[in-house]
């Protein structure tokens, strides 16, 4: 499903390199997860894969199901069935997130020729799923994300992602700053989301949410760069022991 | 009058209307095709002979001609007011016409039956109803609302003419009078004795005052004492002959405790050169009654490279004239070259209020100066401003307000809020606010902000699927809120999809 094959991102701005050869294969049907220090280049490698301007890609490939990703515009590799949790929801003042998750929406299925949901269905459709998040009328009511807290701000997330029904979902730390039941919820999201056809890259810095959503692989990313990668008992000594033994482990190879 | 020694009449053909409606739709402006229809104009150019042939077209009394005149000698020792912070070349006054009308309308239709179906046709077009019946309306954000079906009375004026006004008989029978300017002069000359002119005098400026001489149609609107006018009223201005002014008049009377919501649109064809549009409205108050006055004014803004469009130069005034009166504009401004306008209240009666909201779109080669002035006369008056100006491509807005607290108008308020968004780097937004408060008890406060369109959010909706030109028009629907809150619900839908067409083309 997902491709990223030796990836070198800098910004655009500075000469500083930030992903420095990142090598990653998701097949469908699984769930990676990717943990590793602050500032090792994981929200990075997401955006990346998004689309958001301001890096610039020096080497590398990334490809879903064998489209070329980088050479698409952002909504393009949306409608293509990308999907990014961002580590930090953007506030849209005045736009009802009703508004939003039916333009979005629409515009996905715009682009892959199919008919657009009328407000009825769009309206059911939202609802239940608004339900199983613990998302009330009000907040689908209030403009996108504005006064959320940031356990909020995450559900809404989860909640876009499972109107969207994406192929290749990223979350990005979509667990920190979950009380344990919105854990529990965003697990359950996850996992009402799982089959055969689609596939997860779980960013996180905690076992916890690998607890409900059990990963197939664990990558280790240090210094723009996937140092490891294990089953889920490598993210069971993350826990235990920080990263320190890893890293030097990696270092002295 | 006939036996007056009066110009003839010349005619004209249409424009081809393939040619312009292949050009027309390349473009992003909606109503850029043209009706072919044959027309009576009156000679080019304006001089008195011009403006009596006016005044006699609509059979006007002689006190109407006299006045007309009065204003057209005035207009002549006047200079073009330079003072907005707008570019564009001299108008050539004498190398326009006038006066056009379609050759149809020589003896007015005594009802929409008789119209010239060409003319039905084109207001069809442009989605105005012009039967007497319901509009469904599919209603946005509110998913799940029921289509609700309103009514809405429309006079509709073509160039120089209203072809027609709907519902009259069922609005007299409320004790409404609302029909074309031209009539209301024949028909009601006591009323607008009375008023015309008494908000924007006729020497009040340049434009006004050509206006005051030349002005061809409009509508005009009284609600008797106590009688909140059972539909809402609107007027749609269509401008369609080429090298033609349109003067439109309008004159709202809303007598002591009567309420009426009054909206106004306006398109024009796509043309090469210019065209002037300048127009007066005139709305008078009186005690515990309240106006609502909504526009959304799509004339043809001209190509990218700023050839063509609209000169608009409008004077709007509102004159709470009795206690506790009250006003409330609403004005989506997307259109037009050049829009020069800020529709004011004057706050007479004592707890009188005045309410502007605004959203002011410029794009390409698009200019706008607009905004408002809240004169306070009366004891606790309030006024409330919300100014969204959005700027794209090389546009230039500008906020221009005036806040005035006269010395009797002790413990009065006003709150001003001015917001500008820039949407990429070649483009300006500007802000001038004028504050006077002449007494101590008053307070006058004023809040501006200029910001560019946030990439977070563009990037936010593109990951979510929205295209770049989709994703800009959902967050200035969203910084727009407040003013969009404030138009009748289907007003709000077509502007909110106005708000996405006139920015197509601003990004990328
Ligand atoms: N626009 C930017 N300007 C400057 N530095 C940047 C920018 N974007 C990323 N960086 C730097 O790149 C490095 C990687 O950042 P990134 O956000 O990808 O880390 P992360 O692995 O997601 O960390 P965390 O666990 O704290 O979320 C950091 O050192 C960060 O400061
Ligand atoms: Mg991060």
């Amino acid at each position: 499903m997902l491709e990223i094959h030796d990836l070198h991102v800098k910004l655009e701005d500075e000469d500083k390199q930030i992903l420095k050869g990142v090598t990653l294969r998701v097949p469908a049907g699984e769930v990676h997860a990717i943990m590793g220090p602050n500032g090792s280049g994981k929200s990075t490698t997401s955006y990346v894969l998004a689309g958001r301007d301001g890096y610039v890609v020096t080497q590398g490939t990334a490809t879903l199901n064998g489209q070329d990703l980088l050479a698409m515009e952002p909504e393009a590799r949306a409608a293509a069935g990308l999907f990014l949790a961002f580590q930090y929801p953007v506030e849209i003042p005045g736009v009802g997130n009703m508004t939003f998750l039916r333009t979005a929406v629409n515009a996905q299925r715009k682009a892959r020729g199919e008919a657009e949901l009328s407000a009825g269905e769009f309206l059911k459709l939202v609802r239940e799923k608004a339900k199983a998040l613990d998302i009330d009328a009000e907040m689908l009511k209030r403009p996108v994300n504005v006064g959320f807290s940031g356990g909020e701000k995450k559900r809404n997330e989860i909640l876009q992602m499972a109107m969207l029904e994406p192929t290749m979902c990223i979350l990005d730390e979509t667990d920190s700053g979950l009380d344990v039941d919105a854990m529990r919820l965003v697990a359950d999201g996850v996992n009402a989301l799982r089959s055969p056809e689609r596939a997860f890259l779980v960013i996180t810095h905690y076992q916890r949410l690998l607890d409900h959503i059990r990963p197939d692989v664990v990558h280790i990313m240090a210094e723009g760069r996937i140092v490891k990668s294990g089953g889920p008992e490598l993210a069971l000594e993350v826990e235990q022991n920080g990263y320190a033994d890893i890293l030097a482990e990696v270092a002295d190879a | 009058m006939a036996a007056l020694d009066m110009p003839e009449l010349e005619v004209r053909e249409g424009v081809d209307r393939e040619t312009i409606e292949t050009v027309a739709s390349m473009g992003s402006y909606k109503y850029g095709w043209d009706t072919e229809i044959e027309m009576d104009y009156a000679p080019k150019g304006v001089s008195e002979d011009i403006v009596r042939l006016i005044s006699q077209r609509n059979e006007e009394p002689e006190w109407m001609t006299e006045w007309r005149l009065a204003a057209f000698r005035r207009w002549q020792t006047m200079a073009e007011p330079r003072w907005a912070m707008l570019n564009y070349p001299e108008i050539d006054y004498q190398d326009q016409y006038y006066y056009a009308r379609p050759k149809s309308m020589a003896v007015k239709p005594k009802s929409l039956d008789e119209v010239d179906p060409k003319l039905l046709a084109t207001y069809e077009k442009l989605g105005i109803p012009l039967r007497e019946q319901a509009i469904l309306a599919g209603i946005e954000g509110a998913v799940g609302t029921p289509a609700e079906g309103r009514r809405v009375a429309v006079d509709a004026v073509f160039d120089s003419v209203s072809v027609g006004t709907t519902f009259q008989a069922e609005l007299a029978r409320a004790g409404v009078i609302f029909c074309s300017i031209s009539e209301a002069i024949r028909n009601h000359p006591e009323l607008v004795r009375k008023y015309l002119g008494s908000v924007v005098p006729q020497s009040d400026n340049y434009f006004a005052t050509l206006n005051s001489a030349v002005f061809s149609d409009g509508s005009f609107v009284y609600i008797p004492p106590g009688v909140r006018c059972p539909m809402e009223l609107s007027t749609y201005f269509r401008i369609n002959a080429e090298n033609t002014g349109q003067f439109e008049r309008t004159l709202i009377i809303a007598d002591k405790g009567s309420y009426v919501s009054y909206l106004e649109g306006c398109t024009a064809p796509k043309r090469d050169v210019a065209q002037l549009h300048a127009a007066v409205v005139e709305i008078v108050v009186l005690e515990d009654a309240e106006v609502k006055y909504s526009t959304v004014q799509n004339w043809y803004p001209g190509d990218e490279q700023g050839r063509g469009g609209i000169y608009n130069f409008v004077t709007k005034r509102a004159d709470c004239r009795e206690a506790r009166a009250k006003v409330m504009w609403t004005q989506v401004e997307t259109g037009s070259a050049i829009t020069w306008k800020y529709p004011s209240c004057i706050l007479r009666g004592d707890e009188s209020q005045g309410e502007f909201y605004s959203i002011a779109i410029t794009n390409n080669a698009q200019q706008a100066d607009t905004g408002t002035k809240m004169i306070h006369l009366g004891k606790n008056t309030r006024s409330r401003i919300v100014s969204k100006g959005i700027s794209a491509g090389r546009a230039q807005n500008t906020y221009r307000g005036l806040v005035t607290m006269h010395p009797r108008a002790t413990n009065s308020r006003n709150y001003t809020q001015c917001d500008s968004l820039l949407i990429g780097d070649k483009c300006g937004a500007h802000t001038v606010p004028y504050i006077e408060v002449k007494n101590t008890s008053s307070r006058v406060e004023h809040e501006a902000t200029t910001s560019k369109v946030d990439e977070d959010q563009l990037f936010y909706c593109r990951a979510r699927g929205m295209d770049e030109e989709e994703a800009v028009a959902l967050v200035v629907n969203g910084f727009c809120r407040d003013v969009l809150q404030a138009l009748p619900m289907e007003f709000a839908m077509e502007a909110q999809s106005l708000v996405a067409i006139s920015l197509e083309g601003s990004v990328g």
